[in-house]
């Protein structure tokens, strides 16, 4: 269950002459949550873009389930992991079901006809996502949050055993929010799938993640418990700023606080 | 709905096809041309005239259309075509140095060499800005495929400049799109290149699909972008280097065939890039058509019409979407 499934080693990255990403080495097991905390600028986005290859000119190596990642075929790696960005373009003229039916892409060839297994999948996901009700819906028609949610059906669909996440429920209401997170364990339960997410809300991470990487400057501060990182001095040196923390009243957490500005 | 609308598509192809080659100065009744009479005056201007104009026009529109599709798609602007992007005009640039040339040596085929290596170079023109700068936007590429338009365009005036007087009149006569063939070895060359293009592009269309979305969605799915963006640049290249080499640079077939298409069949290549080859086919007869006839016996040339056409089109499409974003 625990072997490694994404291990870099001095995985750097520049652009036009600023580092962002400064020689990441870490590994993530299989079926593990994930989260990548770190303030703005940090590199964490440009980590993930590095994980599935929108990035291709890193240094360092990159393996994904022991593999070099330069070494599979596009096709090939979306079967193991997928990339749900931050937001999806607003105005995509698909239908939903069009949209999450695209990500049979990686198991069809050009000409392949749809089959009733295809079809099987994509309703199983709009299900377990509770898509069911605009799948005939303008992508373009959508809200934020329904559109979250149809973005997560399609990585489903695609059945990636490895989800890379960004800020899936950083623009989202409470609501929205909460629906993301209860999801993304659901799925995490349900098939083993590896997350690996970004975010911004600490709290979120702390109460939803098994494990934390927490960036700043393109360079690893923390690793390790989410319990772990709710120390004062760790989370000065990563955000630069001291925090108050409270005890959350139903997780055995600590959790932080927003500020009293005056 | 949309399956509604692919066969009226069909339909309208199939009945402009069948019906252009009746229609022009001269009447050809059906009585002459059903034995395959080619000692008739009407038997000969309509197999070794009409039909192969016919099937010229349709081949021609129907790649313009084609490299339209996927150019719009994989720009994600709906102001991309082979004329936008400079390819046309390189590919004019090519053609129009062969007219010079011609006069000193012939080459077999050396008209679509030479346009070949001018729409190749707009393609490497403009793609080579993408290596040269990292973390381009489609939207840069799209400008530099305008400025690629204009540096050939004016390579063309210089040409035309320094060319004779017979020579110039050549060059400004194909620049305007002429349809006009005699015999059907050019619609053969046309087939060949049409069908081995299409076919290119058709194996694309789940790219194509995806492409439109967002590159990092497609990437995401499993697409291999860059391999994918020069399989389209190729097939487009060769595509337009046939078309303008035979016919000049029509244009606004391959902006117009897509955009309506779209209205019709909805953004799904699967139909999209079918229903754009069949109706860009379609239209161009239908214009070539319109050119015969409008100022019988005398013609206008092609490129006019669809140009004409083309013009009001473009600017309802502006008025229509004022960010230039989606469609």
């Amino acid at each position: 269950m625990n072997q490694t499934v994404i291990e870099t080693t001095e995985l750097s990255f520049d652009v036009s002459g600023k580092r962002i990403l400064d020689k990441l080495s870490f590994s993530i097991s299989s079926g593990g949550r994930i989260f990548i905390v770190g303030p703005n600028g940090a590199g964490k986005t440009t980590l993930l873009r590095c994980l599935c290859r929108i990035i291709g000119h890193y240094r360092g190596t990159i393996k994904i389930k022991d593999r070099d990642l330069k070494t599979y075929s596009q096709k090939n790696l979306a079967k193991i992991l997928t990339y749900v960005p931050q937001t999806l373009p607003a105005d995509i003229q698909f239908t939903v079901h069009q949209f999450i039916l695209m990500a049979r892409y990686p198991h069809l060839t050009p000409f392949s006809v749809i089959s009733p297994q295809d079809e099987k999948f994509v309703t199983d996901a709009m299900e377990m996502t509770q898509t069911v009700c605009f799948a005939d819906r303008v992508m373009a028609t959508l809200s934020g949050g329904e559109r979250q949610q149809v973005s997560i059906a399609a990585a489903l669909v695609q059945q990636a055993e490895i989800f890379l996440l960004d800020e899936p429920a950083t623009y989202l209401d409470y609501r929205h929010q909460r629906d993301i997170h209860s999801l993304l364990m659901k799925i995490n339960k349900t098939y083993g799938t590896t997350i690996v997410c970004v975010t911004h809300d600490l709290n979120s991470a702390v109460l939803n993640a098994d494990s934390i990487i927490a960036l700043k400057e393109g360079k690893i501060i923390f690793t390790g418990k989410p319990a772990d990182i709710m120390n004062e001095n760790i989370l000065e040196r990563i955000y630069s700023k001291k925090f108050s923390f409270v005890q959350h009243p139903v997780a055995n957490r600590k959790i932080i606080v927003p500020d009293v500005v005056e | 709905m949309k399956k509604t609308a692919f066969i009226f598509i069909i339909i309208f192809t199939l009945l402009v096809i069948a019906a252009s080659p009746f229609v022009g100065a001269t009447k050809i009744p059906f009585s002459t041309i059903k034995d395959f009479n080619l000692a008739t005056t009407a038997g000969q201007i309509f197999y070794s005239l009409r039909l192969p104009r016919v099937f010229t026009a349709f081949l021609a529109g129907a790649a313009l259309a084609c490299c339209g599709v996927a150019l719009q798609a994989m720009f994600r602007n709906p102001l991309a075509t082979p004329f936008t992007l400079g390819i046309s005009s390189g590919a004019a640039f090519g053609a129009a140095i062969y007219v010079l040339l011609a006069a000193v040596v012939s080459i077999p085929f050396g008209s679509i060499v030479f346009s070949f290596i001018g729409s190749l170079g707009a393609v490497l023109l403009v793609y080579g800005f993408t290596r040269i700068r990292k973390g381009f936007s489609v939207d840069t590429m799209l400008l530099a495929g305008v400025a690629v338009n204009f540096f050939f365009s004016s390579l063309i005036l210089f040409l035309q400049y320094i060319s004779d007087f017979t020579q110039s009149f050549r060059i400004i006569r194909w620049l305007m799109g002429s349809v006009d063939v005699t015999g059907f070895q050019t619609p053969i060359v046309f087939l060949i290149f049409t069908v081995a293009g299409v076919a290119i592009i058709t194996a694309q269309n789940l790219n194509l699909n995806l492409m439109s979305i967002s590159d990092e969605i497609a990437i995401a799915r499993g697409v291999d972008v860059q391999k994918s963006r020069k399989i389209i640049f190729f097939a487009t290249s060769i595509m337009i280097a046939v078309v303008v080499a035979y016919c000049g640079p029509i244009g606004f077939i391959g902006l117009m065939a897509p955009h309506i298409c779209r209205l019709l069949v909805g953004c799904d290549h699967k139909i999209l890039t079918a229903a754009s080859v069949l109706f860009g086919g379609a239209f161009l007869v239908l214009c070539d058509t319109i050119a015969r006839i409008l100022i019988a016996p005398a013609e206008i040339p092609v490129g006019v019409i669809t140009s004409l056409l083309g013009g009001p089109f473009f600017v309802w499409l502006l008025l229509k979407n004022p960010s230039g974003q989606s469609a």
